[in-house]
């Protein structure tokens, strides 16, 4: 593809399944494994026909055995590959969590700088299907909190499509949470896409009012309310974070010290939360910089619920950013 | 068939059950069609005489645990089809209260303990029950059913392994349909004959054909008996999923000329074909029950569009108990 082509118009998925069919293709160390990602097509059709394209031995169907093919991953990634292991969703990643914090998280700093681990896990994280309180949750914030990973959430199509080939160049584990609702994202690849930068948040819309710190699919809700704010002549800054380990500590006291002003929207838990830990550097880092406190808008603290409208009651949406945006501008004093 | 022959009663009431999954979830695809049913839904059609071969032979202080495969064995159980409906709606009225939908079916009362939607976690729960059944000296059996896919989480074997080591009145029943969604047991399993994994726990074990209601029902009374005495019991059932695993399922992984051929061994067609040419059951039966059963499945309709929302400032409840600890 050259720069002058004319970008592709493409779904997120398949944003995600162009990443990975290059990354099969540049480097034969890389293989995807997982369930169903082969025979199935992959539980949210990301992997479809990659199996007719790359063979079994490159696009693996494994057991329902989370702990054993992540594990393996890892083994697989010490002994020279590149694995991309999926995992269905982050849920079951419960199942792995052993393997993913006691063994790659850990390995290089127990051997003593001695076994890095060059694994990429995928995994579909986010609510809002009714598929109640097994399948719906958020835990890329919860996976932030452990030294030796890295946590990215890519939230365009650049970045599901880029984020994967940076995180196989990197030496050490990645784990990529892209959101279920995000799949049938409509939007265009540029033909020069390729790798991107897995170390800092990007400002998606400028604004000087009020900063909203956001991620995975609350930042389509935060651009959208962004817009609706800006009829009312209130100019929110987006910050999409994109990677929640390490935090791009940089671009969001840039921010904050551009607007005073900070909503942090996020998907996960409050308690606890990546938003809490956000929360915190900024009144560490930028505390005088602040017209007002630090302001959040997370899920509601309950297991996801199956019936429609209590799931929209849970999530963050357009609508509570823009009333709690609002509040945060009106009460400024 | 060559096990016993029911009775007339005993015989219709098989029928009964199996044509009540069957058309209640026929009824569930039009509504899920009519988008009043979201989420995932996983259709049990096909596999109705593993669920009646097996509950039927429960007594009521007898546990179950299910998968999100479960409206068989919950309507089997006695959950009314009403509060299952009205559960898969979303409606206060449900049997979860619309927090769990089609995966998380639930009945205190009949010991009916979910709807577990993490491929192979409802085993280690039915470990813990039939403990705490046989510390609290009561004469229970808890059924585990879980698919064949379930059987290679590490869940399955460090249950068996418990069940028989503490001599556990568990009866695990295998649902093998051949397919972990879209995955064929040969791609997964290095070994395919699932009740013989057994063997290695020392846990009883049979196979038996989950298509035919009556070899169903003796295996199960059979392995139920060998619960009861305290010693677990895996009994394989092999049948097959007529319809998709779940409603998003393009069904890429199997031939339509293999779900045709499986089709020829409908459990209900052949469970009354044999009961017809023994004279147990005639056409009028058949009509009888499909009258019934129509009035029941309709009724369970009314009933869920007359729920209603529980309140969203209601949103957090069930996060703790209300109930103080005794
Ligand atoms: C731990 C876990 N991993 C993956 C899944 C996704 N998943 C749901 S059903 C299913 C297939 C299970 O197959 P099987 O156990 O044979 O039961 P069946 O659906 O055939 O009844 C998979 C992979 C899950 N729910 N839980
Ligand atoms: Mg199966």
């Amino acid at each position: 593809m050259s720069t002058t082509d004319p970008p592709k118009k493409m779904t997120y998925r398949d944003a995600v399944r162009e990443g990975i069919r290059s990354a099969l293709q540049n480097d034969p160390r890389v293989f995807l494994m997982g369930e169903d990602v082969g025979h199935y097509g992959g539980c949210f059709a990301v992997s479809r026909g990659l199996l007719a394209e790359f063979g079994e031995e490159r696009i693996r169907d494994t057991p329902l055995a989370e702990s054993a093919f992540v594990g393996a991953g890892i083994g697989a990634a010490l002994g020279g590959m590149r694995p991309i292991v999926e995992i269905m969703t982050c849920n079951f990643s419960l199942l792995a969590l052993d393997q993913i914090m006691n063994t790659a998280a850990s390995l290089l700093h127990m051997s003593g700088g001695q076994f890095n681990v060059p694994l990429v896990i995928r995994m579909a994280t986010g609510g809002g299907k009714q598929l109640a309180a097994q399948h719906s949750h958020s835990l890329e914030g919860w996976y932030a909190h452990i030294p030796g990973l890295k946590v990215l959430t890519p939230a365009t199509l650049e970045d599901g499509y880029g984020m994967l080939a940076s995180a196989l160049a990197d030496p050490d584990p990645v784990l990529i949470f892209e959101n279920q609702t995000l799949y049938i994202m409509e939007g265009e690849l540029p033909a020069n896409a390729g790798p991107v930068d897995i170390s800092s948040a990007k400002v998606r819309c400028e604004g000087k009012d009020v900063t909203i710190l956001t991620y995975g699919a609350s930042l389509p809700k935060s651009l959208e309310a962004a817009a609706k704010l800006a009829e009312q002549g209130v100019h929110a800054e987006v910050v999409d974070l994109r990677v929640l380990r390490p935090l791009d500590d940089a671009t969001i006291m840039r921010s904050v010290a551009k607007t005073h002003r900070v909503l942090i929207v996020d998907e996960g838990w409050r308690s606890g939360g990546i938003s809490a830990e956000i929360s915190a550097r900024i009144q560490e880092k930028a505390f005088y910089e602040l017209d007002r406190p630090v302001q959040r808008l997370c899920s509601a603290e309950v297991p996801m619920p199956y019936a429609k409208h209590l799931e929209q009651a849970a999530l963050p949406q357009v609508e509570s950013i823009i009333a709690a945006v609002q509040n945060l501008v009106r009460s400024h004093g | 068939m060559t096990t016993a022959q029911p009775d007339h009663d005993q015989a219709r009431r098989l029928l009964w059950q199996m044509v009540r999954i069957r058309r209640f979830e026929e009824k569930c695809v039009e509504m899920y069609s009519a988008q009043k049913i979201r989420g995932f839904m996983h259709l049990y059609i096909g596999e109705e005489a593993v669920a009646t071969g097996i509950i039927e032979q429960l007594r009521p202080e007898d546990a179950i645990v299910a998968t999100y495969r479960e409206h068989g064995q919950a309507l089997v159980r006695g959950m009314s089809a009403g509060s299952i409906m009205a559960e898969m709606y979303g409606k206060q009225e449900g049997c979860a209260r619309g927090r769990g939908g089609s995966m998380h079916l639930f009945d205190a009362k009949t010991r009916f303990c979910g709807g577990n939607a993490i491929v192979g976690g409802g085993l280690p729960l039915a470990i813990g029950l039939a403990l705490a059944d046989k510390m609290q000296n009561r004469k229970a059996v808890t059924a585990c059913f879980f698919g064949e896919g379930a059987v290679a989480e590490g869940e399955f074997h460090e249950s068996l392994n418990l069940a028989a080591l503490w001599k556990l009145p568990v009866l695990f029943i295998c649902e093998n349909n051949l397919y972990a969604m879209g995955t064929a047991l040969r791609y997964t399993e290095s070994k395919t004959e699932i009740a013989k994994k057994g063997d290695a726990y020392n846990v009883a074990n049979a196979v038996v054909d989950g298509m035919d209601v009556l070899a169903v029902s003796e295996a199960a009374a059979k392995a139920i008996a060998t619960a009861r005495e305290g010693q677990p019991f895996l009994l394989e059932c092999r049948t097959y999923r007529f319809r998709a695993h779940s409603m998003f399922d393009a069904e890429l992984y199997r031939s339509k000329d293999e779900v045709t051929e499986w089709k020829k061994r409908d459990p209900i067609t052949l469970f009354f074909d044999a009961m017809k040419a023994a004279n147990v059951l005639s056409d009028a039966d058949y009509a009888a029950v499909e009258t019934e059963v129509a009035k029941e499945v309709d009724d369970s309709v009314a009933y869920a569009e007359a729920g209603t929302w529980e309140p969203v400032s209601d949103l957090t409840r069930f996060v703790y108990s209300e109930v103080t600890a005794s």
